[in-house]
């Protein structure tokens, strides 16, 4: 057993759900207690989806144990078929239906249904989400794509002369961090060195699109975590190469270019520094200086975790103590990253290990997941989050990329704002002494921020309520009586002082001398409309 | 997934009972354990240890991962292979695990072991741990045990187990004394404006379960008279009266009459007259009748529709029907206790449709044939029912939200009335 607040993934059904909730035309029969149709909720509140995944749950409750469960799984699957005509049906159970032992997969496949019936083997006792969505997708590819393996020893046939280099980008899924957008600017990036890019899978793909995937002349392995099995088969079988630089951060962009150009023997020269590339100069810039050395601590996917350490270190000046990841099957990448700059790798998915080692470090900036929002906010450390598991808001409206130069554009922006910003911080060295700008004072942007420098609540209800002067002699005039007084601190903070402004405002407009706490609801069901 | 639903009759009695439409299918709805999410912010020193799997780790941070601002008082032993393997590897286990809770958070008055479907599988013994653990932490925390799987119970019910598990902890009642008991989680602003109310009304002792902290466990005995605050706690009402308590019967208190109807109930038993009810009542009936007033005109004639979720979808329903005159398309409602929904059936109109338990799909069939004004729905619907051009309302946020009472009545009303007002407001 392992005690969690908070976990970095869930089970490996939820990594199978991002594959088929990425793609169209594959649906999921998942063969699971109520309660387990939670996970919807993730895509379409987290991610903010418009349609629910397509999967489909058996939904078995403790008077079907043992009697009739595989019966409903036969159902689920004959009613999902039916009703949503999928051209891929995937099978596979969550933890409680492993141990029940059904064996949905193999009663799928008995039902003769016209379509390819993949059975997914999730164990979800020793594997988490990450693996769960390589797997997966590697399922998905090996399953269609077996069948049209070419004999051992045939290579592919040479690009003819006229033709454009292609490139498969293998790896984006739903609830990946900014996916979507790295789609886009990738494709822009490799467009900008002449090469098309054929197949974008599992994000946008159809069953179809799979089977176009061999058509291409490479693979780039845009996340490892959920792509690099298949892109290892497809290397083996199909003798693609793939490009494993991911390209994020200035130097990652250029050395993504040059391995590009490398396997598709074209010159990458001129794409290198495009003039939408700001983030150089910026970083250049007097303001930066002040970025000088910042303690960073960086826990991530590991894809995310080492292309940041980098630009930490080379692009932005900061100074890596810390770097970790939960992803333990990408571990080994951590730990030499951890090498290069001197600090100890932390490779936990304990999330009560990552707090500890923050509160040790005590670092300036925390670069991380939605769990390290949580540390940082407990720690009063500023925060930016750079890798899933995320939030709504990490699912922004406008175009925020991570990969190619604009993503280094938008990570400057992101990293820095949590951060004071360069000449406050100067004004605070030089005026040490000064009365508004010492240690302790809360930056301009962080209003809210929590720590020592936060006001306390009665300190910042005396100040609104001085710079209310004009309801100052009216309201001065009018008693709180003690209980009502004790009422209005059960209201939540954030609403109580302009509970107690309308109460008051209420109470001189009746000629009310004392506010009771019938004043209170009174003046409430006055002004709550 | 039996196919075609099963009909019932409304009632023995042959009155004007409802009648029921059973489904079963794919169901939409949290398991028990979503409960633990707002039970942990009412019992301040009360932590909420789920043995489980890694989904329901999961599913807890995702229920409650906008919710919670602090560090939540809840965790998940999460059992791995090993644990599976043996079961006496496994209660060590749990001890080790328990210990670095406790070692984390000494100020833990009360230390729930909540059971999952995994652990109920393989049949884990927690009350026997609970017990054993009792034994070794006695004096300084007490450890309890109650199953909150989605085998067994959905979303709400969670709080029924977790209260039934309180029950037997409570003090006796010296017989011959008598007091009201409020069963069900309520926000405390709300509490406080009911425990004024009662004793205006001269009703008392009262004391609410589960209370703020479990240092102050209420007394209970054949004096007792249990009021239901929610309308999901049957297991823990039953667990009560077996202990000689007493269910009063009433509506629940969500709007003016159901508020009136659940405080009048608790006067006749103390033998209060109607005009002391009355008189006591009346200035906050008349604000809320200010307050619904200007809802009202939103939401009369609008149409709108319960998926089932929470199990105040009757109650609900009624109040937006009879006091803010919505129409009511279908009522979904997980599970139906007809014991403790008798009063509020009798307010629902004639022929209403009302389903119990759920098929996902045909459900979603009737409701875009219906296509009613707001659909009441889980949080994994409701974007998939926007974006078809339904507005939706979260069912989730009527268990979070002060809606009790009469002066939350207008609040109620405003949670529905605002999707309305928005799409009305939106021009994107």
């Amino acid at each position: 057993m392992q005690l969690t607040l908070w976990t970095y993934e869930g089970p490996p059904h939820i990594g199978a759900m991002r594959v088929v909730a990425s793609m169209q035309g594959v649906h999921l029969v998942l063969h699971a207690p109520q309660g387990d149709t939670y996970a919807d909720l993730l895509f379409t509140m987290i991610e903010r989806r418009g349609t629910r995944p397509p999967v489909s749950y058996t939904t078995f409750q403790a008077r079907e144990l043992g009697s009739d469960t595989a019966e409903l799984v036969k159902n689920c699957v004959g009613e999902a078929f039916e009703r949503f005509k999928p051209r891929v049906l995937l099978v596979g159970e969550a933890c409680t239906a492993e141990l029940i032992q059904d064996q949905p997969g193999a009663l799928a496949r008995g039902m003769g249904l016209p379509v390819p019936v993949l059975s997914l083997e999730l164990p979800a006792y020793a594997r988490k989400e990450c693996w769960g969505a390589n797997e997966t997708f590697y399922q998905l590819v090996r399953g269609l794509l077996k069948p049209r393996v070419p004999e051992a020893g045939r290579h592919p046939e040479p690009r003819p002369a006229d033709r454009c280099p292609r490139a498969n980008l293998l790896g984006p899924t739903a609830l990946g961090f900014r996916c979507r957008d790295d789609v886009e600017e990738v494709t822009r990036l490799l467009a900008s060195v002449g090469v098309d890019v054929h197949v974008v899978a599992p994000l946008g793909a159809t069953p179809e699109d799979l089977l176009r995937i061999p058509e291409a002349d490479f693979n780039v392995c845009l996340y490892p975590e959920t792509a690099d099995q298949t892109c290892l088969w497809l290397e083996r079988m199909f003798g693609q190469p793939t490009v494993k630089t991911v390209p994020i951060g200035i130097g990652a962009t250029r050395d993504f270019l040059d391995e590009v150009g490398r396997i598709a023997g074209i010159d990458v020269t001129d794409a290198k520094s495009p003039i939408s590339s700001r983030m150089p100069w910026y970083s250049r810039s007097v303001d930066s200086t002040y970025l000088t050395g910042k303690r960073v601590f960086i826990f991530a996917d590991a894809t995310h975790a080492v292309a940041a350490a980098r630009m930490c270190a080379e692009e932005l000046g900061f100074m890596v103590v810390g770097i970790g990841t939960y992803a333990r099957e990408f571990a080994r990448d951590v730990r030499e990253c951890a090498k290069r700059y001197g600090v100890e790798p932390l490779i936990t998915d304990d999330y009560l290990e990552v707090e500890k080692r923050a509160a040790e470090l005590q670092p300036e900036l925390m670069l991380g997941t939605q769990m390290e929002r949580h540390i940082a906010k407990r720690l009063g450390i500023p925060c930016a989050v750079i890798s899933a598991p995320v939030h709504v808001q990490d699912f922004p409206a406008r175009y925020a990329p991570q990969m190619g130069f604009e993503g280094a554009n938008v990570m400057f922006d992101t990293w820095v704002h949590p951060l004071m910003m360069g000449l406050e911080e100067h004004l605070i060295t030089m005026f040490r002494e000064d009365f508004e700008f010492h240690d302790a004072a809360t930056p301009s942007h962080l209003g809210s921020r929590v720590g020592a420098s936060r006001p306390t609540e009665a300190g910042s209800q005396a100040v609104a309520e001085s710079a209310d002067s004009p309801m100052q002699a009216d309201a001065s005039t009018i008693i709180w009586a003690a209980e009502a007084e004790q009422e209005l601190k059960k209201i939540p903070f954030f609403v109580r002082g302009k509970a107690r402004r309308n109460t008051e405002r209420f109470a001189a407009e009746q000629g009310i001398q004392t506010i009771t706490v019938e004043t209170l609801y009174d003046a409430k069901a006055h002004f709550g409309r | 997934m039996s196919g075609q639903p099963t009909l019932e009759r409304g009632s023995a009695a042959g009155d004007l009972l409802p009648v029921v439409t059973r489904e079963r299918g794919q169901r939409q709805v949290f398991c028990g354990l979503a409960g633990i999410v707002w039970l942990h912010r009412k019992i301040q020193d009360a932590f909420f240890l789920v043995i489980g799997s890694r989904t329901c780790a999961h599913l807890l941070q995702s229920a409650a991962g906008v919710m919670i601002f602090a560090e939540p008082r809840f965790a998940t032993a999460i059992l791995h292979e090993r644990d599976l393997a043996g079961l006496a590897d496994c209660n060590a286990e749990l001890d080790r695990v328990v210990a670095e809770v406790l070692e984390r958070r000494p100020d833990i008055g009360t230390l729930f072991l909540v059971g999952s479907c995994p652990s109920e599988v393989i049949k884990l013994d927690l009350a026997k741990a609970a017990e054993r653990l009792s034994g070794v932490y006695s004096g300084r925390v007490r450890i309890l045990d109650y199953s909150a799987s989605g085998l067994e119970t959905t979303f709400t019910q969670g709080e029924d187990a977790c209260l039934k598990a309180l029950v037997p902890e409570l003090p006796q009642l010296p017989s011959g004394e008598r007091s009201l008991l409020v069963l069900g989680t309520l926000p405390d602003v709300v509490e406080d404006q009911f425990a004024r109310l009662f004793a205006e009304l001269g009703i008392g002792p009262v004391h609410f379960l589960p209370p703020r902290r479990t240092t102050a466990f209420p007394p209970l005995g054949s004096g007792t008279k249990i009021l239901l605050a929610q309308p999901f706690l049957g297991e823990t009402a039953r667990a009560c009266e077996a202990r000689g308590a007493r269910l009063l019967s009433a509506p629940y208190p969500f709007g003016i009459e159901g508020t009136l109807g659940w405080l009048r109930a608790a006067t006749e038993a103390w033998g209060v007259t109607g005009e002391v009810l009355d008189a006591v009542t009346a200035p906050a009936i008349a604000r809320a009748q200010r307050g619904l007033a200007h809802h009202r005109e939103s939401l009369e004639g609008k149409r709108i529709s319960f998926l089932p979720d929470s199990q105040l979808e009757i109650p609900l329903a009624r109040f937006l029907q009879r006091e803010c005159g919505m129409e009511l398309v279908e009522v979904g409602t997980p599970f139906l206790d007809r014991q403790l929904m008798a009063e509020e059936m009798r307010l629902l109109p004639e022929g209403v449709r009302l389903t119990e338990g759920q098929d996902l799909e045909r459900q979603l069939d009737r409701l875009r044939a219906d296509r009613p004004d707001l659909t009441v729905c889980g949080l994994g619907l409701a974007n998939p029912l926007e974006s078809e051009g339904l507005r939706t309302k979260w069912s989730i946020e009527l268990v979070f939200t002060p809606v009790h009472g009469f002066d939350q009545a207008a609040d109620l009303a405003e949670l529905f009335a605002r999707p309305l007002r928005r799409a009305a407001l939106l021009r994107v």
